[in-house]
């Protein structure tokens, strides 16, 4: 117990000694943090004193830990700063619990900062005492517990390198309440040496060339891009539009990465994966060199790992060296910065001999769009006026006409189908404008990532597409967003279940609907006005489109129930150890698919 | 997919003498279902901020490989060199071996003793405690023998282990 936090050097002379509550805030101030998430309580009350008598940083009271939590991972998310959270002790900091694992998985750059009982406290089941620190270790990138004043300034430069740089992640740090009482130095953050400049190496060239050597030797590559991309810049965003105008190859890309490379190009298939898109998923399995660029392999990516992608060449370009052959065993691994290796893969694919499989390209194109032919999110909307809606229609209706008012957009979700339709229907442009909850699938991310988003970027359009048991979760943030006069749009898409565990009850388990069914909903309406906002309705394809105009219209906050068919399936699905060649699609592609082998089906 | 044979791997970290270190170490081994066969660590540099941990682990080339990257993730890690991988080491432990008994056993657990230069640091008339190192194949087959002659306790200390040669840890 020596050394809690990187090396510093402490000059008598100019050390400034002030309340610990005050050196953590200067810190954050020198950090460059603007905006907190959070919600007081005893162990935490100094800190929000010294918030209080300063004007630097805004504070936003959530209504709930969790819901701080993944506001700043949107927060975050869309402007690429590490997002700021304070909760108070014990259950303040057990409820950040599942938000701090969701940006483990995500690996969005957070600092959580923890109240905790006094150091001598510790250890006695004091009043709210949690061990915290233990509690949090498996679900964050690091913690601290902040036992002696000199370690406080430290600590906190320390853990904002921590959570930004190589792979990001979320950092805790404890503060017991005699810490932020007491005095401590303050120490700048120039006096900090964080440990993080112990790992990074220079990329491996050699390894680059041999890997653009094996792109050009491809008749039929295809790029897999991940959440990384977008952590790594708008630049490695750009960087990989570049690479694919001087390539050509088709793009695919995981959930996370959506937005890195613009959904509307012709180069794009969509995502890939359980419910990816028919072509993405067959070029996945048909390619002969696969690129993974910031992504992990996920199960519901790779699918039944011995049929995937099974006679490609694989490079995968990461950051995390762990995650190299992690999965899946690949041909070649590149560590690094995926923006600054896709830059080098640019200057060696100029600088290699031409490309010489255009024909063979050509002829990939041409296998691809057939397969896209098929147009596999296509579904059957009744026309009538009366017509039922069916979900994907209110998703593609809010893309559409979302996508007509021009506005800066950022979207988030909940979890489950809707996700997954959102996923499917809304085309991102640009990066950083996709806010979902991945690796977790955490239920209640989207309302509290909607805050989180909007408070970013207050004269963007920011909508929660959610469903009716995910939003009532975190319901309570419409506490928050009428509080701040948040101008976000929740469209509830209810089809009154628990969308994902039914369709998959309806597949797996007989049709047996066991406790799926959202029972005893509250009138949204009334819910929505109930807490200041506009509640919408609509239940017939008639008023789809009226309704959807008329939220997006409104400049406050609205929360539209659109009531939609109950039994739609988010299709195509590769079921659970099928192969990325056996999808089931939807009724309305199954007539024309014939490579959907009874086998495939029968895995389900 | 060719299959991959399990063996055992001596791993030997350096890392920050700060509190928790050794839980998220150990609790990346548990997270992950990794498997340790044994743990060593204490403090080794003269101001006592650096401590090693020696771990043996079992598990494929490749698994030993992920708990080798993943244990370079920690924050406070600053050094992992999987030893089995990275040539010729010496590995060694020591054990305290109790052995209560009398007569012929007595005798004859005094005479393996001595084969095996293992020291009585404690001696009574009716039970020896002696002091073992070496390898954990000798140290293993010292206790089997001693089980029919009275062996009644085993406390072991787990590897240390260091590279063979000038080579260090750290300019691997």
């Amino acid at each position: 117990m020596t050394r809690t936090t990187g090396s510093t050097t402490l000059d008598a002379q100019t050390t400034t000694t002030l309340p610990g509550a005050e050196v953590l805030l200067r810190a954050l101030v020198e950090q460059g943090v603007e905006v907190i998430f959070g919600y007081p309580g005893g162990a935490v009350l100094p800190i929000y004193d010294a918030l209080f008598k300063q004007n630097h940083i805004r504070h936003i009271l959530v209504r709930h830990e969790q819901a701080a939590v993944h506001a700043a991972e949107a927060y975050a998310r869309s402007t690429g700063k590490v997002g700021v959270v304070l909760v108070t002790s014990g259950p303040g900091a057990t409820n950040a619990v599942t938000g701090l694992l969701d940006a483990m998985m995500d690996s969005i750059p957070l600092v959580c900062l923890s109240g905790q009982v006094p150091t001598p406290l510790i250890g006695n089941d004091a009043f709210q005492e949690a061990d915290t620190t233990g509690i949090t270790r498996p679900v964050t990138k690091y913690n601290y517990l902040v036992r002696r004043p000199e370690d406080l300034a430290p600590a906190v430069h320390e853990a904002f390198a921590i959570a930004r740089s190589g792979r990001p992640g979320p950092v805790l740090i404890d503060l017991p309440k005699n810490i932020t009482v007491g005095d401590a130095p303050y120490v700048e953050a120039h006096a900090v040496t964080p440990r993080t400049t112990r790992m990074g190496s220079q990329p491996d060239r050699a390894a680059i060339a041999r890997a653009v050597a094996a792109m050009k030797a491809g008749k039929r590559p295809l790029f897999y891009t991940g959440g990384g991309v977008i952590n790594s810049g708008p630049q490695a965003s750009a960087a990989l539009r570049r690479l694919v105008d001087l390539t050509g190859f088709p793009v695919t890309s995981t959930l996370m990465g959506l937005g890195a490379f613009p959904g509307t190009d012709q180069r794009f298939l969509g995502m890939l994966g359980m419910h990816g898109t028919y072509e993405a998923n067959l070029a996945t399995y048909d390619c002969d060199v696969l690129i993974a660029l910031g992504s992990r392999f996920d199960d519901r990516v790779t699918g039944r790992l011995d049929a995937f992608s099974p006679s490609s060449f694989k490079i995968h370009v990461d950051i995390d060296p762990s995650q190299i052959n992690k999965i899946v065993h690949v041909d070649e691994g590149i560590v690094g910065d995926v923006g600054q290796i896709i830059d080098l893969m640019i200057e060696e694919w100029e600088k290699q001999p031409a490309y010489a499989h255009k024909s063979d390209l050509a002829a990939w194109w041409a296998q691809i769009e057939s397969w896209r032919a098929l147009d596999c999110l296509r579904f059957g909307q009744n026309k009538a006026p009366d017509a039922v809606i069916k979900p994907q229609q209110a998703i593609q209706r809010i893309y559409e006409l979302a996508r007509q008012t021009g506005r800066d957009t950022y979207v988030s979700t909940e979890v489950g189908q809707h996700q997954m339709w959102a996923a499917q229907f809304f085309r991102f442009d640009a990066p950083n404008h996709w806010l979902t909850s991945g690796g977790l699938g955490t239920m209640g991310y989207g309302l509290p990532a909607a805050v989180g988003a909007q408070i970013a970027h207050p004269d963007a359009l920011v909508m929660d597409i959610a469903g009716e048991a995910s939003t009532l979760m975190n319901i309570q943030e419409l506490g928050t967003i009428a509080q701040y006069r948040l101008p976000v749009k929740i469209f509830i898409i209810n089809n009154h279940y628990m969308g994902m565990v039914r369709q998959w009850q309806e597949l797996l388990h007989g049709s047996r609907y066991s406790e799926s069914y959202s029972d005893a909903l509250p009138d949204f309406v009334k819910l929505a006005e109930s807490f200041h906002a506009t509640g919408l309705r609509a239940t017939r394809l008639d008023e789809l489109d009226a309704t959807i105009q008329k939220a997006l219209e409104h400049n406050g906050p609205v929360l539209v129930d659109i009531c939609v068919a109950e039994g739609e399936n988010c299709f195509p699905m590769i079921p659970s150890g099928a192969a990325h060649n056996q999808m089931i699609l939807g009724p309305e592609q199954e007539a024309g698919s014939a490579t959907i082998s009874k086998e495939g089906q029968m895995l389900v | 997919m060719q299959v991959e044979v399990s063996g055992s791997a001596v791993i030997s970290l350096l890392v920050d003498n700060e509190s928790g270190a050794l839980a998220r170490i150990v609790e990346l081994f548990s997270g992950r279902g990794y498997n340790i066969q044994s743990l060593t660590v204490a403090p080794v540099d003269e101001h006592s901020q650096t401590s090693r941990v020696n771990i043996v682990t079992t598990g494929t080339q490749s698994s030993i490989w992920q708990v080798k990257t993943q244990l370079e993730r920690l924050v406070p890690v600053s050094r992992v060199v999987n030893l089995t991988a990275e040539g010729p080491y010496v590995a060694r432990e020591m054990a305290l071996v109790k052995v209560v008994s009398s007569g012929e056993p007595r005798t004859e657990a005094l005479r393996i003793a001595q084969a095996f230069r293992a020291r009585a640091v404690d001696t009574t008339a009716s039970s020896f405690v002696f002091e073992l190192t070496g390898s954990t194949d000798k140290l293993d087959s010292f206790i089997e023998l001693m089980r029919p002659l009275g062996l009644v306790e085993v406390s072991r200390t787990g590897v240390a282990s260091i590279c063979r040669g000038p080579q260090t840890i750290q300019n691997f």
